[in-house]
């Protein structure tokens, strides 16, 4: 069981042997050398991919996505229509054979609008979390590695992000922007997402940068390129990856939140927010039109929060 | 104390500025406010640079920017494009959504902390499986999904509710929609609070406490709540920022005439004075509610010190 209070730093915490006089961990090392030569060390990547195969959590939900994923390059495979062939005669008609979810206010196939509909949400996921990541980790592992000026710059332009309401600045941008396409979308969420990212990034670069390897690293003469590259990214990622699997569902969530109300993904793309929108207007009297792609969305994004709560578990060392 | 507040409005200052001058640069360099005035008709020329001169938008945005904010700082918000002062819109307006926002915190706190202080205490018990499941499901739904479905629950089928509320926004018309505006964050608070209490439980000055033999209630009351709540205050402070922006959902599905209706009317008809002043006071409430939580941190845990 970790101790709450336990002062010291973490990475400190585990290795008890450290803060025995030499003599008498010499025979325990040795014991410890003959230990580690019967199970080979593992990284913390190691580590955590081990803990990983093992939860049923993250199997579950990795074979979600994977699903997902799958669907969403080739919908075809499980559909036979097209999301576009609509006949009006079946307007909000229920389920029956060949239509297993039946149809929405414009005859179209509920089923397989449903299976079209993965497609926007996967890209506006993968691609906005990828954005926010990487301009995130950049401008915010900058700022914790130099601090100085551009570190006091980052922390007020990250807090001016975070007064705006998320909802309110798509509101506001995309309101303007006339194309319907998944890029504006994917555009501002990463706008609106790196300052969560910048933020752990900057905090966890400045962690690893005390660490003494570094250091170590910088007496023997490393710039500060090598330094960055080689000793603290590889020791400071790990709480970017925990953070940016999370914010992966509810990028998803907003993309369709957007979509209902207007500003997000618009007609002809396929997306669940707007068939979840153009339903709601009629709930009363074909629920099961609503019912299908927000069980779709929803199920999508329990999926990612929990490969995010898993990949957590299995990266946090606090846990351990 | 006196001085640490000070410091903290005057680090307002920047943020304010930037958000803002954010928003402004949205609204009115992205969009083209007169044309929206006009709708889908052509708008005349010279009636058109008339408007411009009229509402200052011929001049840099910077310019326009300080005007503004000057016109602001005497309490004039402008002018509506449809002729109402914005000001008078807000008095209707943000009543509305205060009480709407205050009542979903009220859940928050009250459901959220309570269920997360048992299902902490308890780990890996029955109630702790229920509650993280119970959580996770609530927090994928995403608002709009869950709005719909218990407005036609509650509202439609059963008849326990009122599906949408009137103009006067009464506290037992509000219930519902409160309800639905505080569940994913109430969920939030579920999972910060059992995280929180499970950590502290293991704490010395825990066992130190059942070791003197003060009564349960006490300890988890006086002892326990009080040093896990800071991260729960945290998130909560954010949280009335979010809860107020994201009532849009809410008050549109139930049509609630309040700040996020008219924000949502002044998007859709590019409004440009609605949207900017009603933005304007979202971000000041949720910097003064910022600076509420850290002064709650010296009350919470008395090593915190702020100077």
């Amino acid at each position: 069981m970790p101790d709450p209070y336990d002062q010291r730093p973490h990475d400190e915490r585990n290795s008890a042997t450290e803060l025995r006089p030499m003599d008498l961990a010499t025979e325990e090392a040795e014991a410890l050398e003959r230990h580690e030569k019967a199970t080979p060390a593992r990284s913390l990547w190691g580590d955590a991919w081990y803990d990983l195969r093992r939860n049923p959590i993250f199997l579950v939900s990795a074979m979600l996505i994977l699903f997902l994923i799958f669907i969403a390059i080739w919908p075809s495979a499980i559909t036979s229509g097209s999301p576009y062939d609509c006949d009006l005669s079946y307007a909000n008609q229920g389920s029956q054979s060949g239509h297993p979810f039946g149809f929405d206010n414009q005859g179209c196939d509920v089923y397989t609008r449903t299976v079209y509909g993965a497609r926007a949400s996967v890209m506006v996921g993968i691609f906005a979390t990828l954005g926010a990541a990487l301009v995130g980790t950049l401008l915010g592992g900058l700022a914790g590695f130099y601090g100085g000026w551009w570190d006091a710059i980052l922390s007020r332009v990250t807090e001016v992000f975070f007064s705006i309401p998320i909802l309110l600045g798509g509101l506001v941008f995309l309101s303007v922007v006339k194309s319907g396409s998944v890029w504006p979308v994917i555009g501002f969420i990463v706008l609106l997402g790196w300052p969560q990212v910048a933020r752990i990034a900057r905090g966890s670069v400045m962690t690893a940068k005390q660490n003494d390897y570094v250091q170590a690293a910088r007496s023997l003469g490393a710039g500060n390129w090598r330094m960055m590259i080689r000793h603290v990214l590889p020791n400071a990622v790990a709480p970017i990856i925990v953070v940016a699997t999370i914010a992966l569902g509810t990028y998803i969530a907003l993309e369709a939140t957007l979509s209902f109300l207007g500003v997000g993904l618009k007609p002809p793309t396929v997306s669940w927010g707007i068939d979840i929108s153009t339903a709601s207007q009629r709930v009363r009297n074909s629920p099961h039109a609503l019912l299908w792609p927000a069980g779709a969305l929803s199920l999508t994004v329990l999926a990612f929060i929990m490969l995010g709560d898993a990949v957590r578990d299995a990266l946090d060392p606090k846990l351990r | 104390m006196g001085r640490y507040i000070i410091r903290r409005l005057l680090q307002m200052i920047p943020v304010f500025i930037g958000t803002t001058f954010l928003i402004f640069f949205m609204v009115y360099a992205l969009g083209d406010p007169v044309a929206a005035m006009f709708g889908d008709r052509a708008p005349d020329p010279a009636a058109a640079a008339q408007i411009r001169r009229d509402l200052n938008l011929d001049k840099p945005l910077w310019q326009q920017y300080l005007l503004y904010m000057g016109k602001i700082f005497t309490g004039d918000f402008g002018t509506s494009f449809n002729g109402r002062p914005v000001i008078e819109l807000m008095r209707e307006a943000w009543p509305i959504t205060l009480r709407l926002a205050l009542i979903a915190v009220f859940f928050e706190m009250v459901i959220g902390i309570t269920l997360g202080v048992i299902s902490g205490l308890r780990r890996g018990k029955a109630i702790d499986t229920a509650a993280l499941i119970g959580t996770l499901i609530v927090i994928s739904i995403p608002t709009f999904v869950t709005g719909y479905v218990l407005q036609y629950l509650f509202g439609v089928k059963w008849g326990i509710a009122k599906p949408t509320v009137s103009a006067d926004a009464t506290f037992s018309e509000l219930l519902l929609p409160a309800i639905v505006l505080a569940l994913v964050s109430l969920a939030y608070t579920t999972r910060l609070t059992r995280t929180s209490v499970g950590e502290n439980a293991r704490a010395d000055y825990i066992r130190t406490a059942v070791a003197k033999g003060l009564p349960r209630r006490r300890i988890t009351i006086r002892h326990l709540l009080r040093n896990s709540l800071i991260p729960v205050v945290t998130f909560l402070g954010i949280d009335i920022g979010n809860l107020m922006g994201g009532a849009i959902v809410t008050e549109r599905i139930f049509n609630i005439q309040g700040v996020g209706y008219q924000l949502w009317q002044g998007i859709l008809r590019q409004n440009a004075p609605t949207v900017v002043g009603f933005v304007t006071i979202l971000v000041i409430v949720y910097l003064l509610a910022n600076l509420l939580v850290d002064l709650l941190y010296a009350v919470l845990d008395p090593r915190i010190r702020l100077a």
